[in-house]
């Protein structure tokens, strides 16, 4: 663990878990999801859906869902600002069996009618865990360089995926995979030491079996 | 790498558990040992603006609950009556103006958390400005606390919502309590110790945030759990060692907050969250 995870992040208060954490979940989908959000539907599990109000943890993912960082005082008034930007947001309550505590699951629909889902947990000192992306199981931090691909489960995509790396020099560190069902909707997750040029991430778009390539820098702070 | 206590004490050996700290952190992101100390004075430098804005007495909570009341403890200070004396009395003073200023949604430093944000820089800041701790010293001690955190996040949790405030406050108390040993020249294990006498002093704190709000009892708790760091670094600066392995402490403190009710973890609903008097003072507040 990261020892800036510990004395860090500098960040706007009151909330490790309920503020900045929740204003990395936001950002983290906002960049996941590539384009600016016009629609948020916001689901609060667990201690986030009994004290979001008093933490500010409806302010900090709306900021994020933004764009904004940890530490950016706008946080304070990202209610208001999204209005004014015509961003439509909507609270809820929703109980996810099984969940850590802090768990938040949003519903985005992007300003050229992109939609995304995602489920993910502020799990401590403003550290978040991302559990479910458009309702399949994954489990990554969004700390690392991050590669998602979006695929038809079929032989020889993880290695056409993993050969494009290699013939960049790319390390992989973590590679999770995931499907529904055999020759079904299937994602990969591989978490990586170097981030890809775009021609490479363009060629991988260009695949047979491949949906959509989802490419995140590590995060900064 | 995550390590233990008892893992960090054999990685520092004869040298100090401060450099060993730097040196891991220097490998792990591939950043030099300058950069990841400057990141470190910058985050200290981050901690002295965090109490000056706290110490504001005009300041308030959106709530209403909290600001103002750090200005009240320094004038206190200032005139010489605090019962606890200079030292500490200037350490809790800062640890409550760090905890308003987040409470007033201000820019802070998690340490470990932003709700027990207040304990580390009140009593490093204390130091440097009553103990003639240099800048270089209290970057150093901040390692320490550092890798002090991440014993207790990987054994046993620093989220109030999963451990109650032990993981919070007691986890920063732990911190703190092993960067003090640390200034005052203790070796590796008694920083190990000190970081277990404050947690065991805490064992059991409950998370009852009034209204939800890091608010009451989380500003009052970061002023005792940073008198509670000096007296755990003032024992084993005494010699008194801790009849129990460190890192039992914190596996300890896992169990206990695993046991801890959902009303008292983070959920505004136990605890201090359910008195009365305080909850019709947030509502009148609130029209």
């Amino acid at each position: 663990m990261d020892l800036f995870d510990l004395i860090g992040p500098v960040m706007i208060g009151p909330s490790s878990s309920h503020t900045a954490g929740a204003a990395r979940i936001g950002l983290t989908a906002r960049l996941l999801l590539n384009e600016d959000v016009c629609k948020a539907e916001v689901g609060f599990h667990g201690s986030f859906a009994k004290t979001y109000r008093g933490h500010g943890t409806d302010r900090a993912i709306v900021g994020g869902l933004m764009g904004m960082a940890v530490d950016d005082p706008r946080l304070r008034d990202s209610l208001t600002l999204a209005q004014e930007s015509g961003m439509a947001v909507c609270f809820d309550v929703v109980n996810i069996r099984g969940a850590h505590p802090n768990t938040v699951r949003l519903t985005l629909t992007g300003t050229s009618g992109k939609e995304l889902t995602m489920e993910a947990a502020s799990v401590g000192g403003g550290n978040i865990e991302i559990h479910k992306l458009n309702g399949l199981n994954v489990d990554f931090t969004g700390k690392e360089h991050t590669l998602i691909i979006h695929q038809t489960d079929a032989p020889g995509v993880i290695a056409a995926v993993t050969g494009a790396l290699a013939g960049q020099s790319i390390n992989i560190a973590n590679m999770q995979v995931y499907r529904r069902k055999a020759g079904a909707d299937a994602m990969m997750v591989i978490e990586l030491d170097g981030a890809p040029e775009d021609y490479v991430l363009e060629s991988l778009r260009h695949m047979k079996a491949i949906r959509n390539v989802t490419f995140l820098k590590r995060r900064p702070c | 790498m995550d390590f233990t206590l008892s893992e960090w004490v054999n990685l520092a050996g004869e040298g100090s558990l401060a450099d060993a700290a730097v040196k891991q952190q220097a490998e792990e992101t591939g950043m030099t040992e300058e950069a990841v100390r400057a990141t470190m004075r910058s985050h200290l430098r981050c901690m002295q603006e965090a109490v000056q804005s706290g110490l504001n007495e005009k300041l308030r909570s959106v709530s209403g609950l909290s600001g103002g009341q750090a200005a009240l403890f320094l004038k206190r200070l200032q005139e010489g009556r605090l019962l606890c004396g200079r030292l500490l009395g200037k350490a809790e003073v800062y640890a409550m103006a760090t905890a308003e200023c987040n409470a007033c949604m201000g820019k802070i430093v998690a340490a470990p958390t932003a709700g027990a944000c207040g304990i580390l820089p009140g009593a490093i800041l204390a130091m440097m400005e009553e103990s003639d701790v240099t800048e270089e010293q209290a970057v150093n001690a901040l390692f320490v606390a550092a890798a002090v955190g991440q014993s207790i996040a990987t054994q046993a949790s620093i989220s109030g919502a999963e451990g109650g405030c032990q993981a919070e406050c007691g986890s920063a108390a732990s911190m703190a309590a092993a960067a003090l040993a640390y200034l005052e020249g203790g070796t590796p294990q008694q920083c190990a110790d000190a970081a277990a006498f404050a947690m065991m002093n805490l064992l059991g704190l409950v998370c009852d945030p009034v209204g939800g709000l890091v608010e009451v009892p989380c500003v009052y708790r970061n002023v005792g759990s940073c008198g509670v760091a000096f007296t755990a670094a003032d024992m084993v600066l005494s010699g008194i060692r801790c009849p129990i392995a460190p890192d039992e402490v914190l596996l300890a403190m896992k169990e206990v907050g695993d046991a801890l009710p959902a009303s008292l973890r983070e959920t505004g609903e136990g605890g201090c969250a359910a008195c009365a008097s305080v909850r019709a003072r947030l509502r009148a507040n609130a029209e």
